[in-house]
């Protein structure tokens, strides 16, 4: 056990050194766009002297490095500062309802996808080469091969415009439970045919692989059903890739969901992000920037420590 | 029978009046329309869609710059003058105004007994406050440059006079700029950052990109306006999703609405499109410091190349105007509807390529959809016209990423948009005079800037007129600008939104002021 507790912190002490290079990253990288928030917040009206006004008020005329220590200082301090566009309020003020509605959403489209994929997977592997294994695959298949927007557009058309469900999966404050799960349900939906095929194909891949193994054939030999030898003795021993497939779709879910919460006008982190990037409201980038990478990094180091603690040759190693 | 109807305040007369007018009205109009006639009626909740806004969107009016927070605006507050829906001005928060003969000194009359939403009266130092906030050396406004000819604001007792460098006739067209709402001063500043106002609906909650919650200010000093309860604002950025939020009920208004598919929503029985000939319109700007288009001959022979009908049917699916080589669109108060409307004249252009000394012409036309939605098409369709002139024009498409920059004013033929200004000395100042920093043409006329600063001090109307029109036939005869159309505003809404029978075509969404002048049916 001491070793995963091991890992989990040499983990995340490599995790906070990634968040300090994406942060160095996406400064520079907002600093190579062309214009900057003075520019971006007057478009067409831009003089020089306004530019020039706003750039001194923001502090936007220091020198990269002065600005970049700056923000470095406060955000070791949990302090991320406050919006450009919206000088009264703190970016973390801004973030915590999107970030609330972001995790939300993908929680729900995880409970959704994760165990219809294990199920299909699973099933797909037990019955391969039937018909349902065909069935299953392609109409994966046809549903990740669609781009997003298209897939979330047919829902609509089928779901909505019947009747069923609201187009607009905006959340009015104070909404229970159940009011909200019905008014997410589309983009839920959308994102769950999105992401299961990446899933059900591993899932299959894994434990098609495991059955070639002598001790299946050892297993099956004893008599035992097919199901119960995918079950209980395929399936823990695929546990390390599947965890990591689904570690990988769970990011995704939290960081590149903008398209659907554009078309179904879903209020979460995607949309603010390229909000703040096209009016390059650096504050706001970075720490949305920040929640992605730390999504990314907790949820490898989670896969990480499951396949781990799944896998008895990493637990007892000589 | 008499008893019911002098209760309900209607005498027999104006009940035989009104129901002729109405019969007549449902023999003209077309079906849609004939609800607008209603008396408005107070209640409910408005529920706008608007395709644009972003969660950098904010209350303060320095950085106002897209159509979601210019109708925020406009909801909220007051300004000294607001824009009829006939294009002429009315009274707001200045009770009536006056200039002195040279139009370089306006003093404006404040209206007494206006409230602010937390109840502060309105003050004169209120309205100078709000109109120095966007002046000065460290104004960080959008409308800096359009309050810049103001050298001093005073008060004088319950009047608030301005001197202005130059005369200007259209000063208090000025004011009614959606950057410059009146608000609450301390200590002759106002707080940018806060929603206090004097308009008819008080801002309730307001979450940038999400949504904006308003609801009636019983204390609205004008009558006959603010009819609902409550109005809520959504921006809806993808066409698609605004449309649909429309069909399936979530929202009752949307603006911007797709010319694509305008016609599936046509279709469908229970809405209703408005669509509003304002004053924003597609040009092709030729650089007029550049050969061949130093040269007004070849200018016209390919103004008479352009088969603007076509254009209008095809790129704008039917909902605009033709343009006839000036930006004054019909809405405008000095619109010259004296002056011969251009159309495709293959016979014409080739006169005037001889006059040029040319058989043919060859030039290259860069166009974009950034430039406006369609205008590559708009770019083929003019070639396919002109080519039967002997002109031969190549259509280049330019990269959408950039175009303001890298295309617009650098290359020497582009297409363009323009958003139109509510004043025909705005949209000159703005865009044809010599040396105004958007003149995209660079085109250069002496007479035509002679009369642009004589007309912007003449106060005697009459007179005025004369000198626009002139001004408008120079620009369509002899500028460097093809004008092929002006774009509608396009809206659909439910059947559950009423409107008046006149829609503003100064902006959007009727002059900006639909949750002010709409009610739910």
């Amino acid at each position: 056990m001491t070793l995963v507790l091991r890992m989990i912190a040499q983990r995340l002490a490599l995790g906070l050194l990634t968040l300090f290079v994406v942060s160095l990253l996406i400064f520079g990288a907002t600093e190579l766009l062309p214009g900057d928030f003075a520019e971006a917040v007057l478009g067409q009206a831009a003089t020089p002297e306004t530019v020039a006004a706003i750039r001194r008020e923001l502090g936007l005329d220091q020198p990269l490095v002065l600005r970049y220590v700056d923000w470095l200082w406060g955000a070791v301090q949990f302090d991320f500062g406050s919006s450009l566009a919206q000088r009264n309020r703190a970016v973390s003020d801004l973030i915590a309802t999107r970030l609330g509605n972001t995790l939300f959403l993908a929680l729900y489209a995880a409970a959704m996808a994760v165990p219809l994929a294990l199920t299909l997977g699973i099933l797909a592997a037990l019955w391969r080469n039937s018909l349902f294994d065909r069935v299953a695959n392609s109409s994966a298949l046809s549903a990740i091969s669609f781009p997003e927007f298209f897939v979330a557009y047919i829902l609509i058309y089928i779901l909505a415009q019947g009747g069923w469900f609201p187009s607009m999966a905006r959340l009015p404050a104070g909404a229970d439970l159940g009011e909200k799960l019905y008014r997410a349900f589309l983009p839920a939906l959308t994102l769950t045919l999105v992401v299961t095929a990446h899933m059900m194909r591993m899932t299959r891949a894994a434990i098609i692989n495991l059955l070639a193994s002598p001790y299946i054939e050892m297993a099956r030999l004893k008599g035992m059903r097919p199901s119960r030898v995918i079950v209980h003795h395929a399936l823990p021993n695929a546990i390390a890739p599947i965890v990591n497939v689904i570690a990988i779709n769970l990011a995704y879910l939290i960081t590149g969901v903008v398209v659907v919460e554009v078309v179904f006008v879903y209020p979460g982190l995607g949309q603010l992000m390229v909000d703040s990037v096209s009016r390059r409201d650096i504050p706001v980038v970075q720490a949305v920037a920040l929640i992605f990478a730390a999504a990314y990094v907790l949820l490898n180091l989670t896969a990480d420590v499951i396949s781990t603690l799944s896998n008895p040759r990493l637990m007892h190693r000589k | 029978m008499n008893k019911q109807l002098l209760d309900a305040g209607i005498s027999r007369r104006s009940l035989i009046k009104g129901a002729t007018a109405l019969g007549a009205a449902g023999l003209i109009l077309p079906a849609g329309y004939r609800k607008a006639a209603a008396q408005p009626r107070k209640g409910g909740t408005m529920r706008i869609a608007m395709g644009h806004g972003n969660t950098s969107d904010n209350l303060d009016p320095a950085t106002w710059d897209n159509a979601y927070v210019q109708v925020m605006a406009s909801t909220i507050h007051n300004y000294l003058t607001e824009i009829g829906t006939d294009g002429t001005l009315q009274p707001e928060i200045a009770e009536s105004w006056d200039a002195s003969s040279d139009a370089a000194t306006w003093t404006f009359r404040i209206r007494e007994g206006v409230t602010f939403h937390s109840g502060k009266d309105v003050t004169p130092e209120d309205v100078v406050a709000s109109i120095n906030y966007h002046r000065g050396e460290d104004s960080t406004s959008a409308a800096k440059p359009i309050v810049d000819p103001i050298r001093d604001i005073r008060v004088d007792g319950q009047n608030v006079v301005f001197e202005l460098e130059d005369g200007n006739a259209d000063f208090p067209f000025i004011m009614s700029d959606y950057h410059l709402p009146i608000m609450p001063s301390s200590d002759g500043r106002i707080d940018p950052s806060s929603a206090d106002g004097c308009g008819g609906y008080v801002m309730q909650n307001f979450e940038p990109g999400v949504e904006a919650r308003m609801t009636r200010n019983p204390d609205y000093w004008k009558s006959g306006r603010a009819h609902v309860d409550e109005v809520i604002m959504l921006p809806i950025i993808d066409a698609a999703a605004r449309q649909n939020a429309l069909i399936t009920g979530e929202v009752d208004v949307i603006d911007r609405v797709n010319l694509n598919t305008v016609h599936l929503l046509e279709r469908s029985g229970s809405i209703r499109i408005i669509s509003v000939p304002g004053t924003q319109h597609y040009t092709f700007v030729m650089d007029s410091r550049v050969d061949p288009f130093t040269d007004n001959n070849i200018r016209l022979a390919l103004k008479y190349g352009v088969n603007r009908q076509q254009l209008v049917d095809t790129v704008l699916s039917g909902y605009g105007v033709v343009g006839n080589d000036h930006p004054i669109g019909r809405s405008n108060r000095f619109f010259a509807d004296e002056l011969e409307q251009r159309e495709l004249d293959p016979d014409r252009a080739r006169h005037y390529l001889r006059e040029a000394g040319m058989d043919s012409l060859q030039v290259d036309l860069s166009a974009s959809d950034a430039a406006f939605g369609g205008a590559v098409d708009a770019a083929v369709l003019f070639a396919e016209s002109a080519a039967e002139a002997g002109i031969n024009i190549n259509v280049v498409r330019e990269p959408s990423d950039g175009y303001w920059s890298n295309v617009w004013m650098v290359k020497l033929f582009t297409a363009v948009y323009w958003g139109g200004r509510p004043t025909e000395d705005w949209m000159f100042s703005t865009a044809y005079a010599a040396g105004a920093a958007w003149n995209d043409a660079f085109w250069e006329h002496e007479r035509f800037n002679q009369l642009l600063s004589e007309a912007r001090s003449e106060l005697d109307e009459t007179r005025r007129r004369e000198m626009y029109v002139e001004m408008q036939r120079i620009v369509k005869d002899e500028g460097s600008t093809i004008i092929p159309m002006f774009a509608n505003y396009v809206m659909a809404v439910s059947e559950a939104i009423a409107t008046p029978e006149d829609i503003g075509a100064n902006w959007t969404m009727d002059g900006f002021r639909a949750p002010e002048r709409w009610w739910m049916a």
